[in-house]
Order: C-alpha cells, then sequence, then structure tokens
C-alpha cells in the first residue's frame, strides 16, 4: 500500500510539477548510475544553494507546481575540473537566481534528487556540458 | 482506465516537454516566473579548456608538428592526449574494463576478493548503499588506481636520482628511484603509493616499478582486488617532444594467474610550462555530503 502510493506520488511529481520524456544518454554519477533512472525533466527554477564540491557538484533548487506547491531539489553535476571547461565556475550560481533546469536523470526511489544536463540562466545562457569535449566518457 | 491515464499522462508530458524546448530555445514566453530571456538570445557557453587558474590552453596551429623526443628526459606538464577526460576511467582500467568484453585471469582467490568488492561501476556495480569503495570516504586512491581512475593533469619532475610524478587527483605525488638501489623482498610498512624504483632502459623508455602497496587499495574504479604481492610496472616511452606513452601492466601471483594489461600505450600529451593543475581533492565533508545525497537517491 505505501508503495502504491509511493509510486502515485511519484507521478504526480513527473507530470505536474516536471515535464517528463524518456530518454538514454546519462551522464555518469561519481559512485554510479543505479540509483538513476534515466529521464528529462525541465523546471523553472530558484537556486537555492551552488555546491561547488568534490567528488562532484550540486545544485538545490525551489521548483513550483500549478497549485502553487514548491519542491526543494537537489541536482548532481559533474566534478568542478570538468565543469570549468564548461564555463561554470564556484560562483555561477547564487541564492535567488532565476534559472531553468534541465534533468536527464532523476531518482528511482522517487525523491527530489536528479542529475544536471543543462541550466539556462537568467540572461538566456545555457549552461551546458556535453559530454563529449575532453572525451573519456 | 490506468492505461488510458498513462496515455492521457505521456501525451501531457510530451506536449509540455515540446513547449518547454521551444520556451528554451527562446522561442515563447517562458511560462511561469518570467525568468525566461527574450527570444533570440538563448546561447551555449562553448567548452574551453582551462587550467587551474582559469587561463585558457592554446589550441595549438592545424599545422603544428611536434619536434623529436628529448633524450632521457620526461619532465613537463601531461595530461591524456586524446581529451582532457580520456583519464577518467570509470569502468576500469582502460584497456581492461569491466564489461562483458573484458575477462580477467583471476584466481580463486582474486575472484572471491573481487566478489567482496562492491563498486559503482562496471558488471559489479551496485547502489551506493551496497558500494564499499574505499575511496568513496576518501582513503587515499592508491597505485596504480591514481593512474587507472581520474587520470588527468600530471607534472613529471626529474632530478639525478629521481622522476618525480606530481597529480591532480587527490593532489598527490610519487617518485621513482633511479640511484641503483633495488626494491626490497619484503616491506615492513606497506604503503598506499608503494615503493617504487625506475630506470632508462634507452633513450626515450623509461620503466618503473612498484611493490609494497596497501591492500586496501583497489586497482582500479571497478574493484579489481590486490594482495601485498602485487608489483606495478609502468614503462614511460617519450614518442616525441609532445608525447609519452604510459604502459601499466599488473602483476600479483595471489590474484591474477598472469600479468595483465591495464594501460596500452595510453598518450599523454605535453602542456605548456605556464598551465597551472587545478586542485582535485577529495574532502572527506564534501563526500560525506554527497554520499548523504546519492543515499537518498535510493532510499525506499
Amino acid at each position: 500500500m505505501k508503495h502504491a502510493f509511493h509510486r502515485e506520488e511519484h507521478m504526480k511529481q513527473m507530470f505536474i510539477l516536471c515535464t517528463v520524456l524518456a530518454l538514454t544518454a546519462p551522464v555518469a554519477a561519481h559512485h554510479g548510475n543505479a540509483s538513476t533512472e534515466n529521464k528529462t525533466v525541465v523546471m523553472k527554477a530558484t537556486v537555492v544553494q551552488w555546491l561547488w564540491t568534490n567528488p562532484h557538484t550540486f545544485l538545490k533548487f525551489d521548483a513550483k507546481d500549478d497549485s502553487g506547491n514548491v519542491t526543494q531539489w537537489t541536482a548532481e553535476w559533474n566534478n568542478p575540473s570538468t565543469l570549468v571547461n564548461f564555463g561554470l565556475t564556484a560562483k555561477t550560481f547564487k541564492a535567488g537566481d532565476e534559472v531553468t533546469v534541465t534533468l536527464d536523470g532523476v531518482a528511482k526511489s522517487g525523491a527530489p534528487i536528479g542529475r544536471i544536463k543543462e541550466v539556462m540562466l537568467a540572461n538566456g545562457t545555457v549552461m551546458r556540458y556535453d559530454g563529449v569535449a575532453g572525451t573519456g566518457r | 482506465m490506468r492505461r488510458r491515464v498513462v496515455v492521457f499522462a505521456v501525451v501531457l508530458a510530451a506536449l509540455a516537454f515540446s513547449l518547454s524546448a521551444h520556451a528554451q530555445r527562446g522561442g515563447g514566453g517562458g511560462g511561469q516566473g518570467g525568468s525566461a530571456p527574450p527570444a533570440g538570445t538563448t546561447k551555449i557557453s562553448p567548452p574551453v579548456h582551462v587550467d587551474g587558474w582559469g587561463r585558457a590552453v592554446a589550441e595549438k596551429p592545424k599545422d603544428y608538428k611536434p619536434g623529436p623526443a628529448p633524450v632521457r628526459d620526461l619532465s613537463g606538464i601531461w595530461e591524456p592526449a586524446e581529451g582532457w577526460r580520456a583519464g577518467v576511467q570509470a569502468n576500469g582500467a582502460r584497456d581492461n574494463p569491466s564489461d562483458r568484453n573484458h575477462t580477467l585471469p583471476f584466481t580463486p582467490l582474486g575472484e572471491q576478493t573481487w566478489k567482496s568488492h562492491h563498486p559503482g561501476f562496471g558488471t559489479t556495480a551496485v547502489d551506493i548503499q551496497f558500494n564499499n569503495d574505499p575511496f568513496n570516504i576518501c582513503d587515499p586512491i592508491g597505485t596504480p588506481r591514481i593512474n587507472l581512475f581520474n587520470l588527468r593533469g600530471v607534472q613529471i619532475m626529474q632530478t639525478k636520482k629521481q622522476v618525480l610524478l606530481l597529480y591532480q587527483n587527490s593532489q598527490v605525488w610519487r617518485n621513482f628511484w633511479m640511484d641503483g638501489r633495488e626494491l626490497p623482498k619484503e616491506f615492513d610498512e606497506p604503503r598506499w603509493y608503494g615503493y617504487s624504483v625506475g630506470r632508462w632502459t634507452d633513450d626515450y623508455t623509461f620503466v618503473a616499478q612498484t611493490r609494497g602497496l596497501d591492500e586496501r587499495t583497489w586497482i582500479d574504479n571497478a574493484g579489481r582486488p590486490h594482495s601485498d604481492q602485487l608489483m606495478v610496472e609502468e614503462t614511460f616511452h617519450r614518442v616525441n617532444a609532445d608525447i609519452i606513452e604510459l604502459t601499466l601492466t599488473i602483476t600479483d601471483p595471489k590474484m591474477y594467474t598472469q600479468p595483465w594489461v591495464a594501460l596500452n600505450k595510453f598518450q599523454l600529451g605535453l602542456l605548456p610550462d605556464s598551465f597551472d593543475i587545478r586542485e582535485q581533492l577529495c574532502s572527506p565533508s564534501e563526500a560525506a555530503t554527497y554520499n548523504t545525497i546519492q543515499a537518498e537517491a535510493v532510499k525506499k
């Protein structure tokens, strides 16, 4: 019963709060991708915190659904040593920034945790790690 | 009924995605919040390889040709020649990764020990709550994994008696003694990075051997094990002024029935001597944050 409720909540989050489309292009996480489901999720968001940390970075942000309910997400991005080559720095985001976040993976658990594909700043610049430059994976 | 709901949701999602993507391209109003840029202003931040000071690395001219290899000289600032991330090796040693196409010559003990390791990548990958990778808690990455996971910038320096490697990953150094000493047969104190000696086998080839390694480390990111009998051989061949080929061979009779090659002529490219190798440290507090968030992602 709890599981069914959890799944309903998950669907609600995915289809009402966010925009969802299945995709197959994961960006490998530091400790693996086993906990992540490959999906594209696009959200308007307000930055809460930008963690410029090893082994990977995190963007915490608030996203509001059509009913005005706010969910705080935590989204993982690559290592600082990788992201600096794509124009990102420790100061790229600050609390209160309005951005558009695109995730390419979300937590299998249904928790508001994801993996960043790109972030569009308010001035229209898209910060993106393309996974090709620098090769590796 | 349920199926109808799902179909409706998928159609709705696809429609919403399409609208959202349209907005991202600057062609729409951008939805709620009014934070989207005006039409036509969206631009992609292009990749520019920068050093630790944020200074761009100059591209070489298209007609550039490297000079000849200097004699008995590995010194310089290097990184994977194929690209600055080509040394990540997430699924294990580049030339023997943990996948369906590669099988290592495990002994029964080697197989058993590997099964006790639970990495986040490779054929034996597990969810993070089961992951027991010692590097997750910032135990030293050790030799040879320092070359087999996240091999990025590395500065090589030489003195009369040593070749020294200064690594970006973990900001650690190793030294290969070339003063004629020999490796002991027994080691009272195993070390994370071992004990190393090296010698020039010709004017352009330097061969180093490392023993006395701490058994707590993994060989690579896929959890390949080693014992106290591990011997790591690294061959650095200077092809020309700009390229070193690194070959790394694993010999450990307790874990493997025969030696195996982890890196086969992996190319390191010379960077400008003004290139600052950026800091890339495993911080226990940052790792704890990372592990906590990842654990939340799989909590049922």
